[in-house]
């Protein structure tokens, strides 16, 4: 009686609902609303690597793609909206647009094509990850494959970490150097928000440590749990309970490095004392990914949260 | 128990269309959050229902309830923020 699967219909639904959004994104006059389109094309995203059956993708995207990306672009939108009359009333003349339809042709068209050229099956190192998995003591072949098959990719990937924090707090003017990011934000200190952020952090914090430590067999990590720590952080500043640090203080400046330098050190002793650089001695291997996620997930947080609040704006004891 | 769990899921997702319709079609905001916070509260809460005898163990069914009661949360929230600066803006759109 199912002439049609219903997974495939829903499929399908799914995919053109994340067109629809994509294109009201792009079409929509006002950049506020289209940063409300890409936060919900990044929650339709996320399904639809859930759907492809990568759950741990799907919670990057979700964390990252809808909220964490979301919330910068809803921050610039407000930044912008002086300017707003002004950007709209500028038109990009004819060739422009034709070269900008070109340019976005020849992109969507050359990943079609490499995508649709692949063999089928597809070449694939999943197998081979997912047999390999147990030697780093690890059940999630994507958990081993982040933290040890391809821990080069993933040491990186902290370092643009460090790279984005650096490139946000170069926005700053001179003379705010040293203060605090962002602007104080003002919240009735009897209102719902403040409620909101007293009663959700503690569930959020539990969620996050649980995300870093169930990533061990199954979907989670460091960089999931660390958006969680990093959104539960900007909920408290937001609701005014608590405030942005100064940029200046040893502290935050050791926790933004400390990932990506634990990280570091790990490979160096694999250098020094196993077989290469970022080798791991197979009955240490799980203690040593499991330090290097948990100084990361700090890292994360405080680089994640402090990359939303923006370039340093105010002095110290300044906007109390 | 199958026609039970498939009835509440329905109800449930009535009530979606139902503050659907409602987000399009009211006048301002106060009453377009009013149909929101229909879906949110009763839909969610119909559909989770509904999910409950479907639950594989005990432990996904209380996961189940606490993603309601999460977003029953944070729904009750955002509806009482966007209500209030909407009034505060003085022309509710």
């Amino acid at each position: 009686m199912n002439l049609v699967p219903l997974g495939l219909v829903l499929d399908i639904g799914l995919g053109l609902l994340a067109l629809a959004i994509a294109l009201f994104a792009l079409r929509t006059r006002t950049t506020y609303a289209a940063a409300v389109g890409f936060v919900a094309f990044g929650l339709l995203v996320a399904l639809a690597w859930f759907r492809l059956g990568a759950p741990d993708v799907a919670l990057t995207e979700a964390a990252i793609g809808g909220g964490l990306t979301g919330l910068l672009m809803l921050n610039a939108s407000a930044r912008l909206r002086a300017t707003e009359a002004a950007a709209e009333r500028e038109r990009p003349g004819v060739p422009l647009r034709l070269l900008a339809l070109l340019a976005a042709v020849a992109v969507a068209g050359a990943l079609a094509i490499a995508v649709l050229a692949l063999p089928t099956p597809a070449p694939t190192l999943a197998p081979l990850a997912v047999a390999n998995a147990p030697v780093t003591g690890l059940g999630n072949p994507v958990a081993a494959t982040l933290m040890a098959f391809r821990a080069t990719d993933t040491l990186l990937e902290k370092v643009v970490l460090v790279l984005a924090i650096v490139g946000v707090w170069s926005l700053a003017r001179d003379e705010r150097w040293g203060g605090r990011p962002g602007r104080r934000h003002a919240a009735d200190p009897n209102g719902v928000l403040v409620f909101f952020a007293r009663l959700l952090p503690p569930i959020g914090i539990v969620f996050g440590v649980y995300l870093l430590f169930v990533s061990a067999d199954l979907p989670g990590g460091a960089f999931q749990g660390g958006t969680i720590l990093a959104a539960m952080w900007l909920l408290a500043i937001m609701a005014r309970l608590a405030d942005t640090p100064t940029i200046d203080q040893r502290w935050l400046r050791f926790w933004l490095i400390a990932g990506p330098a634990a990280f570091l050190l790990v490979g160096l002793a694999g250098l020094a004392f196993g077989s290469g650089f970022l080798a791991y001695p197979e009955p240490l291997a799980k203690p040593i990914i499991l330090f290097v996620e948990v100084v990361k997930i700090v890292t994360v947080g405080v680089t994640l949260a402090l990359i939303v609040a923006g370039p340093p704006e105010r002095r110290g004891g300044e906007g109390r | 128990m199958g026609y039970l769990s498939i009835a509440l899921i329905g109800a449930g997702v009535f009530f979606f269309i139902a503050g659907t319709v409602g987000l399009l079609r009211f006048p301002d905001t106060l009453s377009r959050l009013h149909a929101l916070t229909k879906a949110d509260n009763l839909g969610i809460g119909l559909i989770v229902l509904g999910l409950l005898p479907r639950a594989a163990d005990g432990m996904a069914a209380l996961k189940l309830v606490v993603v309601w009661g999460l977003i029953l949360l944070a729904s009750a929230t955002v509806s009482q923020l966007a209500g209030t600066a909407a009034r505060r803006e003085g022309r509710p759109r």
